[in-house]
């Protein structure tokens, strides 16, 4: 049995549009990466409109830290270069090419690397980019030593995917991945796992220390895990990896080039056939959500209705995303809608009737529900936020910009998504993501 | 309903900028907002969001107070017609209490929204429901023949000066309603205290004693003769402040506050601790006859209840930790019996309880931030051998 750390806040929003488990494979028609997705990147391009790229071909470095390379996921044809306000690299869209070409870069077993040598492949590859460090959330630095990798192998977010699905007959790749994380630091390698974890592939891993997490979601988050497991202080460094990016790593070392395939789960209360695709990284999502959705005003997130990113439906699934959630837009006026019992709406508070009605699924909107207010109501962040730490406190220094008590409250241990919950029961309707965030860039610019 | 809303979108541009009354902007969206939650769909962040908002958070407190706000009214009747020693029936004593509480109630309403909406148009942002509890408090801790001029200076008082020159709602370190009731209680004390103005027009040769007045007359004449039993004062039907009276009344305010999650049970909960403690204390010491008084006694005098239930609880002006909370109600229940028993100039004890502790809350969360900072600041320290092995960032 491995150790279990028992989360009792939290919230588990349980909606409609679950993803069936069965796995469909198609092949958009193009591809994309979205240098907005790398936080703290500057781009400098390599590649121009019209040019050729193989899976492994560099298409920009990053213009502070020309080591982290990020490559094409797959063989294709440059499209387009979009540039958005003050020519802000906004996508590199690419044509998929009918044949995947691939660099080789040579297979090679993680365990008899050293360090040094695993690192250059990784940046070599592009890969590098799916380890990221916490404090930021930032691309990892190469020359730094974290004192721990952690990996979730369960997602507790509202209709997230099964990992246990997604990590299926690639069960080679994922313990590879792991011995090259395990290459990388002389702490720890952390798989956490939940309640309903089945797999073999994660519970009889090698190189790495399981822990299962119970409780409701934000129980999958990483970040939750680092600070039971192993809360950063200041000037202390993790790094997280996504469990499909293992895979993708470990593939890379198998294999020798970059994995073609990313499995994807589509779900949403207005998909009509919920279910898992295995397209590539960074993929227009057309092919999947065309003819498979309602015909009614939507949203197409990448990622979860929670932390995701706002995309249309002809666009792509953003770098580290493995999941499209559909949902209805709720740009519509409600008749004393505040006043009203409610029966069909979801609350965390007691004060709609969905709480004598646990376990029945909801169509969730993207109404907001209300205005914006100062902070009034306390006590209710503290109810989904699994962590040692104050909300409102941390919250309230952000907005005043006081780095200390920043600091002293615990900014290095979160991350927006962390906080998404949060934000979620929010009576005041603030939009606390973008404010956890504001605040670690303040202290991202404030340390270096 | 489509007809109201075509409406409504037929004069919005009048209250935009630019238009015929603009200045009325906020009072336009506080109306439209209240008919018609707003369509605004979230851009970033979480995508879907809990459908509890301030409006359904100040309802439910709204809710809760109708028993309190319904029983004083029956009991404003009531008590009038006892003193007359008329008799009167159900509806006569719903009648005469409607008469006196609801004018209060619409002068609480008219000058506290009019000036929240004022001081919203000024400074651009949506009007805040927080008064709409705040204008149904200030009537329930008046005496029923409070003259309405000076519920609406107290009013008018609680929410410039308690309230708006803090910044608003959720800015404010005094709990607005026992702002104006502070206010008149020290400039116009004639009425706000003795044994005159808890009955409606009362007849002149019937007592109007409160409970509490007696206790602390009890102090000099060596022991406590009240006038109505514990079940009495339980049930409410004694002379008081218009909501005050009804423990019971209360306590289902109390029921809707706790299931609901809005209340603070926290609060409410340590409040009744501090106050079972202190009488306990002073039961025991039992130095003069007031001391003397049962415990259990303070449960039901005076406002106690109200104030723990709804005066307490106010979020913005209660300690915001949750730790704090057990402390900060703990302490109300102290000095409610501290102020009630040693200082009988000022017979209730509540009021200036809460209101004190309202100050020290901040004081509270600071200890608790701290303690939280500490925590994080040893563990910090306890990894000495991974020194070395870390570099920075």
């Amino acid at each position: 049995m491995p150790k279990t750390i028992k989360i009792t806040k939290g919230l588990d929003i349980k909606l409609v549009g679950t993803a069936e488990k069965t796995i469909s494979e198609i092949r958009p028609d193009s591809f994309a990466l979205k240098p907005t997705d790398f936080i703290g990147v500057f781009p400098r391009m390599l590649v121009k409109e019209g040019d050729e790229v193989s899976a492994g071909t560099p298409l920009f470095v990053d213009k502070y830290r020309e080591n982290i390379v990020f490559t094409a996921p797959h063989s294709g044809k440059v499209l387009e270069v979009k540039r958005g306000d003050k020519r802000a690299l906004l996508e590199i869209r690419m044509e998929t090419a009918a044949s995947n070409k691939q660099i080789d870069f040579e297979p090679a077993n993680p365990l008899s690397l050293s360090k040094e040598q695993i690192t250059e492949k990784l940046l070599k590859s592009g890969l590098w980019t799916l380890i990221r460090q916490r404090p930021y959330n930032i691309i990892a630095n190469p020359d730094t030593m974290p004192k721990a990798i952690f990996v979730s192998a369960f997602d507790t977010a509202p209709l997230a995917p099964d990992y246990d699905l997604i990590v299926r007959g690639r069960g080679d790749d994922f313990q590879t991945g792991i011995n090259v994380l395990k290459g990388l630091t002389k702490g720890k390698v952390n798989l956490g796992i939940g309640a309903k974890t089945q797999a073999p592939e994660f519970l009889n891993v090698k190189n790495a220390e399981v822990t299962l997490f119970k409780g409701p979601h934000p129980a999958g988050n990483v970040g939750i895990h680092i600070h039971h497991l192993d809360a950063i202080n200041k000037g202390e460094v993790v790094w997280v990896v996504q469990m499909q990016d293992v895979i993708t790593i470990g593939y890379l070392f198998n294999k020798g080039v970059i994995s073609p395939e990313l499995i994807v789960a589509l779900a949403g209360s207005e998909v009509q056939k919920p279910r898992y695709y295995k397209t590539i990284r960074g993929g227009c999502i057309k092919k999947m959500v065309e003819g498979n959705v309602t015909n009614n005003e939507l949203r197409y997130i990448s990622g979860n209705v929670l932390t995701g990113t706002k995309i249309r439906p002809d666009n792509y699934l953003s770098y580290y995303d493995s999941m499209v959630t559909v949902i209805p837009e709720g740009n519509y006026s409600e008749f004393l809608g505040w006043a009203l019992p409610g029966f069909n709406k979801f609350s965390a508070s007691r004060s709609f009737p969905s709480f004598l009605t646990p376990n029945k699924e909801y169509a969730l909107d993207t109404n907001i529900h209300g205005g914006e207010r100062a902070y009034v109501m306390t006590g209710k962040f503290e109810k989904v936020l699994p962590m040692d730490i104050l909300p409102l406190q941390l919250i309230k220094s952000i907005i005043y910009e006081d780095i200390d008590l920043m600091e002293n409250l615990g900014i290095y241990e979160v991350e927006p998504e962390d906080f998404a919950l949060v934000e979620f029961v929010d009576t005041s309707k603030t939009n606390i993501q973008v404010l956890i965030r504001r605040g670690l860039e303040i202290m991202r610019k404030e340390m270096n | 309903m489509k007809s109201l809303r075509r409406y409504l979108d037929k004069i919005k541009p009048q209250f935009e900028k630019g238009g015929k009354y603009e200045k009325l902007h906020s009072t336009f969206d506080a109306f439209e907002t209240f008919l018609f939650v707003p369509p605004h769909t979230t851009r970033t962040g979480s995508h879907i969001r809990d459908s509890i908002d301030m409006k359904r958070t100040m309802s439910v407190v709204v809710l809760a107070l109708i028993p309190a706000l319904l029983f004083g009214i029956w009991n404003v009747g009531h008590q009038h017609f006892l003193s007359h020693a008329l008799e009167a029936s159900f509806l006569d004593k719903i009648a005469f209490g409607a008469w006196k509480v609801l004018p209060i109630v619409v002068v609480s309403y008219v000058v506290g929204l009019g000036i929240e909406f004022a001081f919203a148009q000024y400074r651009g942002h949506e009007v805040n429901e927080g008064f709409l509890v705040t204008g149904m408090l200030i009537p329930l801790v008046l005496p029923p023949d409070i003259p309405l001029w000076m519920v609406a200076v107290a009013t008018a008082f609680s929410v410039i000066i308690g309230k708006e020159v803090f910044g608003g709602t959720g800015m404010n370190i005094l709990n607005p309603a026992l702002t104006a009731r502070a206010f008149l209680f020290f400039a116009y004390p004639a009425f706000m205290s003795g044994d005159k103005v808890w009955i409606a027009e009362k007849a002149d040769t019937y007592s109007g004693a409160t409970p509490l007045a007696e206790a602390a007359l009890g102090i000099g004449d060596g022991t406590v003769n009240f006038t109505y039993s514990f079940m009495d004062m339980l049930m409410g039907n004694i002379p008081g402040s218009i909501g005050e009276t009804s423990s019971v009344a209360i306590l289902i305010g109390a029921v809707i506050l706790i299931a609901t999650g809005v209340g603070s049970w926290r609060i409410i909960v340590s409040t009744v601790l501090g106050t079972v403690a202190m009488g306990l204390l002073c039961n025991v010491l039992s130095l003069n006859a007031y001391m003397d008084v049962p415990f259990y006694y303070h449960l039901v005098m005076g406002g106690f209840a109200f104030g723990a239930v709804f005066m307490a609880t106010d979020p913005v002006t209660a300690a915001q930790t949750e730790k704090g909370k057990w402390i900060y109600g703990f302490l109300i229940g102290v000095l409610i019996v501290l102020v009630r028993v040693f200082n009988p100039a000022y017979p209730e004890g509540v009021m200036l309880a809460i209101l004190l502790m309202n100050i020290a809350a901040p004081l509270i969360d600071h200890y608790i931030v701290q303690g939280n900072i500490k925590r994080r600041a040893k563990r910090s320290k306890k990894n000495p051998e991974l020194e070395g092995k870390l570099s920075a960032v």
